[in-house]
């Protein structure tokens, strides 16, 4: 996994609340059976006028001008500004996928569905959950300055605006660790492989029914 | 020391080891798997020379992308007509053939949609943690289980160490206490529940319902509620094990058999919540209070009885609330004041996991028999959950009572309820719906979802406009 330490980029709004994975990544694309290629189709039904459709090219597509992606101030932005509840709906990680492939290394809302949350952490991405008040400073901010840009630095946990101010936030110190070293969660876990046996074991004494019916 | 809830149990039984920072380890007892959140798993597995850790852990089946036309169907995999569709499907079946996994593949008897299918196959059983690479896995709570949905990330974790690394939710009660109307489901329940809580509400929540509603349902409404958990936000839902839960289990393909069946109920008795247990929330309905839900928006929060007027985007509380209802209203094409008996679908969809059992069928068909589907309606379509639903809904004749009525009756399947495969709605159409999601675009670009009951979707079918089914009997005669 990607390592995430400090990273400054362009911020870019998703200006709504209880935004969903469907509309992060809608359905047709979830026939791919690989990891990449979802950054065209990130958010596609507001992106594209047309309806997409997976394995198309999308650079001849008619773009919605009003969306905020396909302004040139928001273009290259890697930290995504949203509102409450973002990531809310399916468990597809074709969500985080897709705003990794687009370029998005940090996600900044008030709040967010459990399994998106977790899910982004499993593919090098930042979620950060901060006040409304503050989010919605920082995108009066953004909306205010063209470039406006926020640097992340997660081994210190504070977010650098450009007017100077740190913004503290928090986050998980286990999730933080393997962020920052871009540990693989399945190589840390076997490290406790020995008490996965024995937890096991005990528990095949206690519930048998639960052992050997499948094969 | 307060009593336990049935979730700490559940918790406090399956943790292998807890970290300095609150995460825990936790053993998983059942592990689901469908075609599309798998296939990364299996290639991260490959690409990192892992195998599984138990192989009889693990039980798939393919669902999201199978066809649910009978002609269609019948070639099997070769016969899907979309190559991306066939690709993903053939996938799994070349997954579980190299890894040794046991497959429902796509004509088996007992293929279906992998939440009707686990419970159906006792292979999801009391007192279990559950997961699946799928939001709705919460469903399998209902018998008592821990159930909930990880990524797919958390899908090649689980194949590899058979553990999730996770943190305790916290404790939400969901209790409705009296007894509902004639007319009046699980399905509506839910609904009711997910608008009072929003669907947000039991976000970090663990939610167990209750009460002597819950008490009184089936095990098929049960799973309809815990199913819906998700779209309130909490990613578990459950219910404690009773009677009905062990009648429900008793006699299943993979559920325990003799002496293992006694020790297995022993165990299974304690899954509830201690008298004097402590929740972090509590949330009480009346079942005389709810009347039967439909949702008129893009959120299963906006949801309101049959019987009322679609609101006024000022009237809502909050500025983000009157945003959001004045997008949806735009988005489906309705005026607020209208009565919700004056929408007029233009589609049917009576299926999903949250609707596709033997019980929800039998709703639906009590509600057409002897009847026609009006001629505003384009299409109804009637897809079972699984093979074993349909053979049973057949053997009671209910096939005919639908394809009698102008239905539509289908293979067992996902089908409409995420448009994944051929059945689609057309941009801009209304669909009466059993499913659980609504969100834009849900069952097709530019369709609109409306969320309702079986009984509801099946008289709306019948009338050309949604109806309130509590008056269903009174207004046919
Ligand atoms: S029926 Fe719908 S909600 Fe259920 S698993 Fe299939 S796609 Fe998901």
């Amino acid at each position: 996994m990607k390592s995430f330490t400090v990273h400054k980029g362009v911020a870019a709004p998703m200006d709504r609340a209880n935004v969903d994975t469907d509309l992060i990544i809608p359905k047709q694309f979830l026939k791919s059976i690989k990891r990449s290629g979802f950054g065209p189709n990130l958010f596609d039904e507001l992106r594209y006028l047309d309806e997409g459709q997976p394995g198309q090219d999308c650079s001849g597509r008619p773009l919605n001008p009003d969306f905020a992606l396909n302004q040139p101030r928001y273009a290259g932005a890697s930290v995504l500004l949203a509102r409450e509840n973002f990531g809310c709906g399916s468990s597809r990680e074709h969500a985080p996928w897709a705003l990794d492939d687009y370029g998005f290394r940090c996600v900044i809302a008030p709040s967010f569905a459990d399994i998106f949350f977790n899910n982004c952490f499993k593919n090098g991405i930042l979620p950060i959950a901060l006040d409304a008040d503050t989010v919605e400073r920082l995108f009066q901010a953004m909306y205010a300055q063209e470039g406006f840009a926020l640097e992340i630095d997660l081994p210190a946990q504070v977010i650098r605006t450009p007017a100077g101010e740190d913004i503290a936030f928090e986050v998980e110190s286990f999730r933080k660790h393997c962020l920052v070293n871009g540990l693989d969660d399945i190589g840390l876990t076997l490290e406790s492989a020995g008490a996965i046996r024995d937890f096991e074991a005990a528990h095949r004494q206690r519930a048998p029914w639960l052992f050997d019916r499948i094969r | 020391m307060a009593g336990q809830t049935l979730y700490d149990k559940l918790w406090q039984q399956h943790v292998v080891e807890t970290r300095d920072d609150g995460t825990a380890l936790l053993y998983i007892d059942r592990h689901l798997i469908h075609e599309v959140t798998s296939p990364q798993a299996f290639e991260g597995l490959r690409l990192a020379g892992r195998k599984p850790w138990r192989l009889d852990a693990n039980l798939a089946v393919p669902d999201h992308n199978v066809p649910t036309d009978s002609a269609e169907r019948a070639g099997g995999v070769e016969a899907i007509a979309d190559p991306v569709s066939q690709l993903q499907v053939r996938t799994l079946d070349d997954n579980c053939a190299d890894f040794n996994i046991v497959e429902f593949a796509i004509n088996d008897r007992r293929q279906g949609i992998v939440h009707v299918v686990g419970p159906e196959q006792g292979a999801t059983l009391p007192g279990m943690t559950v997961v699946c690479g799928d939001s709705h896995t919460s469903t399998h709570g209902a018998l008592g289980a821990l159930a909930h949905g990880i990524g797919t990330s958390e899908v090649e974790h689980v194949l590899a160490t058979q553990c999730l690394i996770t943190r305790k939710m916290k404790n939400m009660l969901v209790r409705i206490d009296g007894q509902l109307q004639r007319g009046v489901t699980a399905k509506d329940v839910v609904l009711a529940v997910i608008g009072r809580i929003g669907t947000a509400g039991g976000t970090g929540y663990a939610i167990e319902f209750a009460g002597e509603v819950v008490r009184d349902m089936s095990m098929e409404g049960r799973m309809t509620m815990c199913n819906m958990s998700i779209e309130a936000g909490a990613r578990a839902g459950m219910v404690a094990v009773d009677d009905t839960t062990l009648d429900y289990v008793r006699g299943r393909a993979y559920a325990p058999a003799d002496d293992q069946w006694e020790q297995a109920v022993a165990a299974w008795r304690e899954l509830h919540s201690d008298a004097d247990a402590r929740f972090d929330r509590v949330v009480e309905l009346r079942g005389e209070d709810i009347a039967p839900q439909v949702t008129w928006g893009t959120s299963p929060e906006m949801v309101l009885p049959v019987d009322a007027l679609l609101p006024q985007p000022d009237s809502l509380a909050s500025a983000s609330a009157c945003e959001s209802a004045r997008r949806a209203f735009e988005y489906m094409g309705l005026e607020p004041g209208t009565a919700i008996t004056d929408i007029r679908p233009d589609r049917v969809f009576i299926g999903s996991c949250t609707n596709s059992r033997i019980e929800d069928l039998r709703e639906a068909a009590a509600v057409v028999r002897g009847k026609r589907v009006a001629a505003s309606i384009k299409q109804a379509l009637v897809v079972p959950g699984s093979g074993e639903v349909k053979a049973q809904a057949e053997a009671e004749g209910l096939d005919r009572v639908f394809i009698d009525a102008g239905m539509e009756w289908r293979e067992p399947g996902c089908s409409m309820c995420l448009a994944m495969n051929a059945d689609k709605l057309g941009a801009g159409e209304h669909c009466a719906s059993t499913s659980n999601r609504n969100f834009e675009g849900r069952q097709g670009f530019g369709g609109r979802t409306h969320l309702v009951s079986p009984a509801m979707a099946a008289a709306a079918a019948v009338a050309g406009h949604f109806v309130d089914v509590r008056n269903w009997q009174e207004e046919t005669q």
